[in-house]
C-alpha cells in the first residue's frame, strides 16, 4: 500500500516538512493545482497567502486504480483517523 | 473609607477564557479527540465564564466590598468576544469548503497524473500502481490531498 501525499507545496517545502516530521512516504507537488483541479478538490484562495490550495480529501485506490474508499471531510479540522483508513485497507482484500 | 477587595474572580475568569482560546490552537489541535469536537476548550470557556459571572455579581452586588464595576464589563465583553470568535472559527469557518461535486467517487477509476516528488523526480499514479513494494505488487495506493504546510 503506497501512501501518497499531494499538495500545492513545492518539493523543497515538502522535503522540509518530511525532515522535520520524519515522514518517509511519497510527497508529490502540484504547485499549479492541475491535478487538484482534475480531481475537483480546488479551494480557491484558501491558502495562508491567498493562494489556491486543495481541500482535504483521501482516496483509497485498489491495484487497478479504482477508488474503493473516499473521504471528503466537511470540516477541515476533522480528518480521517488512522483506524478508519486501516479498516478501509483491510476491506480491500 | 473601606479598602475594597481585589476582584480576583474577574481576572481569573478573563485569563481562563484567553487560555481557553489560545490552548486550542497550541495544544488541543494536536489530538483528534480534542480537535474534532473542542469539548476541552468549551469546558475551559465555561469555567472562565462562571468566574466572570461571580465577578460581576460581586462588583455590582457588593460594590462596597469589591472593585470591578468598570473592568468587569470590559473584560467580560472581551471574553465573550473570544468565545464567539472561537465558535465562529470552529463551527463555521472550517466548514467553508468547496462542494467538490466533480471529485472522483467510489467505483470510478482515479484520474492518472505525473507529479514531482521531494527529489523532483516525476512520479506517475499508474507507475505507483505497478511498482512492486517489498517484492510484491502493491495492493493499492492511498492518495492524501492536504492543504499544505505553512
Amino acid at each position: 500500500m503506497w501512501p501518497v501525499a499531494i499538495s500545492v507545496d513545492t518539493p523543497e517545502m515538502s522535503r522540509e516538512l518530511c525532515q522535520k516530521a520524519g515522514y518517509t512516504y511519497t510527497f508529490l507537488s502540484d504547485p499549479k493545482a492541475e491535478v487538484i483541479r482534475r480531481y475537483d478538490l480546488l479551494h480557491p484562495g484558501a491558502g495562508v497567502n491567498g493562494q489556491d490550495i486543495a481541500r482535504p480529501a483521501e482516496f483509497l485506490l485498489d491495484s487497478s486504480g479504482v477508488i474503493r474508499w473516499a473521504n471528503l471531510t466537511e470540516d477541515f479540522r476533522v480528518r480521517a483517523r488512522p483506524e478508519q483508513i486501516i479498516e478501509a485497507v483491510k476491506r480491500l482484500h | 473609607m473601606n479598602q475594597r477587595r481585589w476582584n480576583w474572580h474577574l481576572w481569573t475568569g478573563f485569563v481562563v477564557c484567553l487560555t481557553a482560546f489560545a490552548s486550542y490552537f497550541f495544544v488541543f489541535v494536536r489530538f483528534p479527540v480534542t480537535r474534532d469536537v473542542p469539548w476541552a476548550s468549551f469546558l475551559l470557556f465555561g469555567t472562565g465564564i462562571a468566574f466572570l459571572f461571580f465577578a460581576l455579581k460581586h462588583a455590582f452586588g457588593e460594590p462596597q466590598q469589591y472593585r470591578g464595576k468598570i473592568a468587569g464589563p470590559i473584560l467580560s465583553l472581551i471574553s465573550l468576544f473570544a468565545v464567539g470568535f472561537f465558535c465562529f472559527l470552529t463551527f463555521y469557518q472550517t466548514r467553508q469548503l468547496p462542494p467538490s461535486a466533480g471529485a472522483p467517487r467510489v467505483g470510478q477509476k482515479a484520474p492518472d497524473f505525473v507529479l514531482p516528488d521531494t527529489n523532483n523526480r516525476p512520479i506517475s499514479l499508474s507507475g505507483l500502481l505497478s511498482t512492486p513494494l517489498a517484492n510484491s505488487p502493491p495492493k493499492g495506493v492511498l492518495l492524501v490531498f492536504y492543504r499544505g504546510y505553512w
